[in-house]
């Protein structure tokens, strides 16, 4: 078996059979969905209880027209006073007294209407009621000033602009999440990858330094091997790990929603509800699987993987440059700033200026730059970046992957070999000397 | 004489700092050679060079006649003074990984890690992690990695450090047992006395020249100064204590005796040592009469001061 194959296989195997390691590959995933179930679960026994709400309308005109939800329930008062009405609610266990006056005009009868509760209630309720109390005064407006209600309403317009591009290519505002979803899980991986994988490549580099065995490997092999290897099986160890946390994230969350019908994915898809109103479920489905179907797959998936391996390459060998320059885990901090910086950096331009706007100017700077470029053109592409955009940053990402590997190597070479000194910036520019 | 290695004018900078000035050193076959100098002189550098951890700046190093070349590192058994072993891992895992490096096919490997754990009386380890055993039973399991792939050369950089006099014995007799099956032996070390017992041939590196080179035998021989160690019983002691300081360079001397006699150190500017003993004979009984053999640490010293 040749060197490099050796590393690779030692790396990969001592990582995964950490102790360590193992517990975080099997508890994470499993921290992770009892939290998000717990939230859901408190969530939903906070939503569980429905309020009853008493309804006193002396102008007569809203009779019927709240209806129940599961959240709040409307019983009408009549025949009470005011003063009558609050007693026997605050007696009783309803939640609150909604007062609708009798007025001379429906303006100034929206403005008094009056809800008298324990507490302040919260803003589902009374948007609730708003939306009620709206509805009817609207259309008593347009009655009071002879319009129709019912041909007003037959005659708005439903606007839905059909996006499209030059080329032809159909899109729509689903579309567009879909590709932000897209767009900004692959970046969000390849950060998050490139953090957790990135100080473990440190790490074992200074292992490697304070046990003293470095010199015993780099006189059987190229120092430039150990450092592939060590990159390479800490990658392959890395994905392992993240093949289990997909794997059993999908199988917990599938099992806690079958047991206890807790559905950790209501949440979010309560939010994506509000986003796109209109439409039954069975139609966005389909809607979302057509958008689905025309995002560019060959191409996403390409360049994903180009980007992905090339971000993550870049940084992996300048965390082992330094691993490399120091002596402890603890002197490292004056070296990850300049590293995490672009990175943090990357993630705000991709979360902030790619949504508003995946082709402004700034936005395509940053996918230039081999820095950034990785996560923020990961989050461009769906949306569609010319061909020629993408190979140019592919190009440029690798041939700064060249240079940091040079320049990484360098210091790791010298580095590995310094014991007890503690490196500085100007320290390692001479060692680039070496 | 054949050498197995010849390094030629060797220089290495490290920025400004010149770790090593045009040494170059031969390494006879089968010998064990030290590389003699105290800390921070350029042994390690030189060592460094060997194993192409480090390339020289100028000059030339060959291995059998031949420039050093990557696979020569396969031939090559390296102990480095700074030295360890992944603490987490299990001693033959680790072993069977460090052989494999250097080139043996694994079942090799394992079958010469048996025979060697055998040797050593330490073959229940193999299922144990480095950080359960005692720093000299890990240093036992570095000396068996270090020579388990046969090389031709091997180099210890301060073998002793960090062992107990049983173990550093027991190593010592392993590296002349090597030497015996045909390996040479490069053997640095600041430590002067471990020199005059098994090295044969020696190099002195100072502030990174070197300085000295040769056989160690050759070399006590340059450097012999006609000095003698006598010892003498005799009537009239203060008269031929005398006598004797008008003639000669004479310093006192100890040694173990059961007689009441006179001891010095004789050095002669030059000429016999029969009439120093022709001398001594007339005026007493000669008790002891030695010549002073310079140890590896006043060639040193002499060395250093003389460059």
């Amino acid at each position: 078996m040749n060197h490099l194959s050796l590393i690779i296989k030692r790396e990969y195997l001592t990582k995964v059979k950490n102790k360590a390691f193992i517990i975080m590959t099997f508890l994470s995933p499993l921290i992770m969905v009892a939290l998000i179930s717990l939230v859901a679960y408190l969530s939903q026994l906070n939503n569980d209880k429905v309020r009853t709400i008493s309804v006193l309308d002396e102008s007569g005109l809203f009779l019927y027209q709240f209806e129940d939800n599961d959240d709040l329930k409307f019983e009408t008062l009549s025949a009470i006073t005011l003063e009558e009405a609050k007693n026997n609610v605050q007696e009783s266990d309803v939640y609150g007294l909604l007062y609708i006056p009798n007025s001379q005009s429906i303006d100034s009868l929206a403005q008094s209407i009056t809800f008298f509760s324990e507490d302040s209630p919260s803003l589902i309720v009374i948007n609730d009621i708003e939306r009620a109390v709206r509805r009817k005064a609207n259309s008593l407006k347009l009655e009071e000033n002879g319009l129709d209600a019912e041909q007003i309403e037959g005659l708005r317009v439903s606007v839905q602009t059909q996006l499209e591009t030059f080329d032809g290519q159909e899109t729509s505002e689903i579309g567009s999440l879909l590709k932000l979803i897209f767009g900004g899980i692959s970046g969000y991986l390849l950060f998050m990858f490139i953090i957790i994988y990135g100080n473990m490549i440190m790490r074992s580099v200074i292992e490697e330094k304070t046990s003293r065995i470095i010199e015993v490997i780099i006189s059987s092999v190229k120092p430039i091997k150990l450092l592939l290897g060590k990159i390479i099986g800490t990658s392959l160890a890395g994905v392992t790990q993240f093949m289990v946390w997909v794997v059993l994230l999908s199988v917990l969350s599938l099992v806690v929603t079958l047991i206890f019908g807790i559905d950790p994915g209501a949440m979010q898809a309560d939010q994506m509800q509000a986003l796109t109103e209109a439409g039954g479920s069975e139609a966005k489905v389909y809607e979302i699987y057509a958008e689905f179907q025309k995002l560019p797959m060959t191409n996403l998936v390409i360049m994903f993987l180009l980007f992905f391996i090339g971000g993550y390459l870049l940084y992996a060998s300048l965390y082992a440059a330094i691993g490399a320059a120091v002596d402890s885990e603890t002197d490292t901090q004056q070296f990850l700033l300049p590293i995490l910086v672009p990175l943090i950096l990357a993630v705000y331009v991709g979360a902030f200026t790619v949504i508003e706007d995946p082709h402004g100017t700034v936005s395509q700077v940053f996918s230039f730059i081999p820095f950034t470029s990785p996560v923020v053109m990961l989050m461009r592409i769906p949306f569609g970046v010319p061909i020629w955009q993408q190979i140019l940053s592919v190009v440029i990402l690798f041939a700064t992957f060249m240079g940091t590997v040079w320049f990484a190597s360098k210091i790791y070479r010298v580095g590995i070999l310094m014991y007890g000194k503690k490196a500085s910036y100007k320290e390692i520019i001479k060692w680039l000397k070496y | 004489m054949d050498n197995l290695l010849e390094a030629n004018q060797v220089s290495k900078n490290y920025g400004d700092y010149r770790a090593l000035n045009n040494v170059s050193i031969q390494v006879p076959k089968g010998s064990i050679f030290g590389l003699l100098g105290p800390n921070g002189a350029g042994k390690t550098t030189f060592i460094r060079i060997i194993n192409q951890i480090t390339m020289p700046d100028t000059g030339t190093v060959t291995l059998d006649g031949e420039p050093l070349q990557p696979h020569h590192i396969q031939h090559i058994g390296y102990l480095p003074e700074e030295r360890g072993l992944y603490k987490s891992m299990k001693v033959g895992e680790q072993a069977l990984y460090l052989a494999q490096l250097k080139g043996l096919s694994q079942a090799e490997a394992k079958k010469r890690l048996k025979h060697w754990f055998e040797r050593l009386d330490i073959g229940d380890w193999w299922n144990k992690k480095i950080q359960e055993l005692s720093k000299g039973m890990a240093q036992k399991i570095q000396f068996v990695v270090t020579v388990l792939h046969q090389p031709k050369l091997l180099i210890f950089d301060e073998p002793f450090s960090g062992f107990d006099p049983i173990n550093a014995n027991l190593i010592k007799d392993e590296i002349l047992k090597l030497r015996e099956e045909g390996s040479t032996v490069i053997f640095s070390t600041h430590r002067m006395e471990s020199v005059e017992e098994i090295c044969d041939h020696i190099a002195l590196i100072h502030e990174s020249n070197k300085i000295l080179d040769g056989k160690l035998i050759d070399i006590k021989r340059e450097f012999r100064s006609n000095t003698y160690e006598v010892g003498l019983v005799t009537e009239n002691k203060e008269l031929v204590a005398k006598e004797l300081k008008e003639r000669f360079e004479v310093a006192p001397a100890t040694f173990k005796t059961i007689n009441d006699e006179l001891q010095y150190t004789i050095k002669m500017a030059n000429g016999n040592p029969n009439d120093l003993l022709g001398y001594l004979a007339q005026q007493g009984r000669v008790t002891h009469f030695v010549e002073v053999i310079p140890s590896a640490n006043d060639i040193f010293i002499q060395a250093v001061q003389n460059h």
